[in-house]
């Protein structure tokens, strides 16, 4: 499945910053405060890999990914994917680079235009790039469908006609239309049953072999991301608080919260579960218009010192390539 | 322990332009008092409908209730007028939805909306309400419960309404609290708080809980008992260590294996059920899931398996002897 040998960086971020104004008024528009969606990101994805992106809703997780592909203009730095710098590249450029870059979104029934065909969906990406037309367009759109499980005469079905699952495929046909290397899958199976998310994330996995495709799998179930990932980065409010690899993020976690929500997880058996310990946090996020001073997770952290109201904590090397943000190891 | 409830050959059906949509085809169950009991299925497994058909809410038309009977304390609730059943609804059973935000009222203050059932169902005059619904929202852990009392709904988070409509639904100390995927449009930090909360109340008060879910995590930490439904039916019902110990319905096994598990490493590719669950219009004649089933037989797709008992307290409804464990 993965190519860890090879080990070149395929994308990089450094210091990622997207926020959203906040304005008042409406004939005079002011700027009032900001959302800090993502706050300061570093990590970097290898060649053939899959990071996990995992965290609870509105950390921030699906603005990363988008500010990646530069669906949303970064607020500040810098989105280095084979060796290119995305955030200021014109236009032009960039489309001829979303090429070898693309998404699949979470929700299968508002990610596919209603009123466009099968195959002019999965066929857009390949005229936008010049890829292919007429003849060539259609058995390369039918080559695509078989590729993903679906029958290649379903070409000229609109997608009311299809289940969830089946129309999730047709939204992994169209990002793989244009024969990229790297695919950000924002929460792809969330919206479907459970039956049918394994048939979802086996397809994906077997792409990813066939064409060595890298991932960044964005989602906040953190058993299907032990699952499918290489590495797994934890966000939380805007920041990454560790990054490890799988196994070591899941049998190891370092920070508070990764250990709080590791522990809230349940597990499908009830001998497992008679046993178990929670930390059962406490409260709410907090709202990413006005985080706290110092940590982030501060107002939820059951080891809360006093140094963590004050400073925030740096991201820091444990040896191994794991990384965490915590005072508890300074 | 005395029985509760008692489902008998429940049927429901929506009558739609497009046909009968077979939603709930003839379940049968047994609720004991204070005890929990999860049913377990995926959209459209009937899950919902049958325990709002329990509660008389289906709304209608399209909807109708068109055979069984629902024994709740002796008496059949599918025969009670529209009096009888509201006194029924609320007072002796509760029910929480999966979302909380449109299932409280966003132009009503918190106090306004639990007060309601109290004056209601309890005959309680303003300020003893009042001094009620402080104790119950601090019951279900939320903090200055009493200066909360007149903040609207849109004021707290979704981990937080969910915590009012427990306190809603506990007001009158039901003796059935029936929660339709509670957790589902939570946070996983969150979810942990609100399974631990419905946990103690049912032990400090004593009620018996209905907990309708997709997630096979959240059951093994929460029922007593689980029904796992698919397309309208019951398929297997057991105690819950016997269950996911000894699964003996395919779709049951298929659910447990296509699922992967966080405390474990990776070991090989998830073994998904393939296909898709069949049009509840157009019901195949024998086992709904033999479409699908890698253990089918010729009788499958003839005859419907009825649900027997295999061994105390776990009933299957399947032809084939699935003896093979989970790993194996």
């Amino acid at each position: 499945m993965t190519n860890t040998a090879q080990n070149d960086i395929l994308l990089e971020v450094k210091n990622l910053k997207m926020h959203f104004p906040i304005t008042k008024g409406i004939v005079i528009q002011r700027t009032v405060g900001a959302v800090k969606a993502v706050d300061g990101l570093n990590f970097f994805i290898r060649r053939g890999e899959t990071l996990g992106l995992v965290g609870e809703s509105g950390c921030g997780k699906s603005t990363t990914g988008r500010s990646i592909l530069q669906l949303y203009k970064p607020t500040a730095g810098q989105v280095i994917f084979k060796g290119e710098e995305l955030t200021k590249m014109k236009r032009g450029h960039l489309r001829a680079m979303r090429r070898q870059m693309q998404i699949i979104f979470q929700d299968p029934y508002a990610s596919l235009n209603p009123r466009m065909t099968v195959g002019a969906i999965i066929g857009e990406p390949l005229e936008i790039h010049h890829l292919a037309a007429g003849k060539e367009k259609r058995e390369r759109v039918q080559q695509l469908l078989r590729q993903v499980g679906l029958n290649p005469y379903f070409v000229n079905r609109y997608p009311h006609e299809f289940s969830g699952g089946q129309r999730q495929r047709i939204g992994v046909a169209r990002a793989l239309a244009v024969n990229p290397e790297f695919i950000v899958c924002d929460e792809p199976i969330s919206a479907l049953d459970v039956s049918i998310q394994a048939q979802i994330i086996n397809l994906l996995e077997e792409l990813q072999g066939e064409y060595s495709l890298t991932y960044l799998f964005i989602a906040h179930d953190l058993s299907v991301v032990r699952h499918i990932s290489d590495r797994v980065a934890v966000m939380y409010l805007g920041k990454i608080v560790e990054l490890a690899n799988r196994d070591e993020l899941y049998e190891n976690p370092q920070h508070p919260y990764t250990q709080a929500l590791l522990s809230a997880v349940p597990i499908p058996d009830p001998v497992v579960e008679e046993r178990r310990q929670r930390i059962i946090l406490q409260g709410d996020v907090p709202s990413p218009v006005n985080p706290p001073k110092g940590c982030n997770f501060v107002t939820r952290c059951p080891r809360a010192m006093d140094i963590c109201h004050e400073k925030e904590p740096p991201f820091r090397d444990m040896g191994g390539d794991h990384y965490t943000a915590c005072w508890l190891y300074e | 322990m005395g029985v509760l409830l008692e489902v008998k050959g429940l049927q429901t059906q929506f009558f739609t332009q497009d046909g009968v949509v077979n939603a709930v085809n003839g379940i049968s169950y047994v609720l004991n008092e204070k005890e929990t009991l999860a049913i377990v299925g995926e959209s459209g497994s009937g899950k919902s409908v049958s325990v709002l058909s329990v509660m008389r809410l289906i709304p209608s038309p399209p909807g109708k209730i068109v055979a069984g009977e629902v024994i709740f304390e002796g008496q059949d609730v599918l025969k009670l007028d529209d009096e009888a059943i509201r006194h029924i609804r609320g007072n002796h059973i509760a029910m929480i939805f999966q979302d909380p935000m449109t299932s409280l009222n966003p132009v009503l203050t918190i106090y306004q909306q639990i007060g309601e059932a109290l004056q209601l169902h309890l005959g309680m005059d303003k300020a003893q309400a009042r001094q009620r619904a402080a104790e119950l929202l601090e019951m279900v852990g939320i903090p200055e419960a009493e200066n909360r009392l007149d903040d609207y709904p849109h004021q707290f988070s979704g981990g937080m309404r969910q915590r009012v409509m427990i306190a809603i639904g506990l007001s009158c100390n039901p003796k059935l609290l029936i929660a339709d995927e509670p957790t589902t449009a939570l946070d996983v930090t969150i979810q942990a708080q609100i399974v631990e909360l419905v946990k103690k109340l049912k032990n400090d008060i004593g009620m018996a809980v209905i907990w309708i879910t997709h997630d096979l995590g959240v059951v093994a930490g929460i029922a007593e008992r689980v029904i796992v439904m698919y397309a309208g039916g019951i398929v297997e019902q057991a105690e819950v260590h016997e269950l996911y110990a000894n699964p003996r319905h395919p779709y049951t096994l298929g659910l447990l294996k296509s699922i992967p598990r966080m405390d474990m490493k990776r070991s090989q590719r998830l073994e998904p059920i393939e296909g898709l669950p069949p049009d509840l219009i157009n019901l195949p004649p024998g086992c709904p899931f033999a479409p699908r089933c890698k253990y089918r037989i010729d009788r499958c797709t003839q005859e419907k398996p009825p649900l027997k008992e295999i061994s105390p307290g776990h009933e299957v409804a399947c032809w084939v002897d699935v003896t093979e464990g989970i790993g194996s």
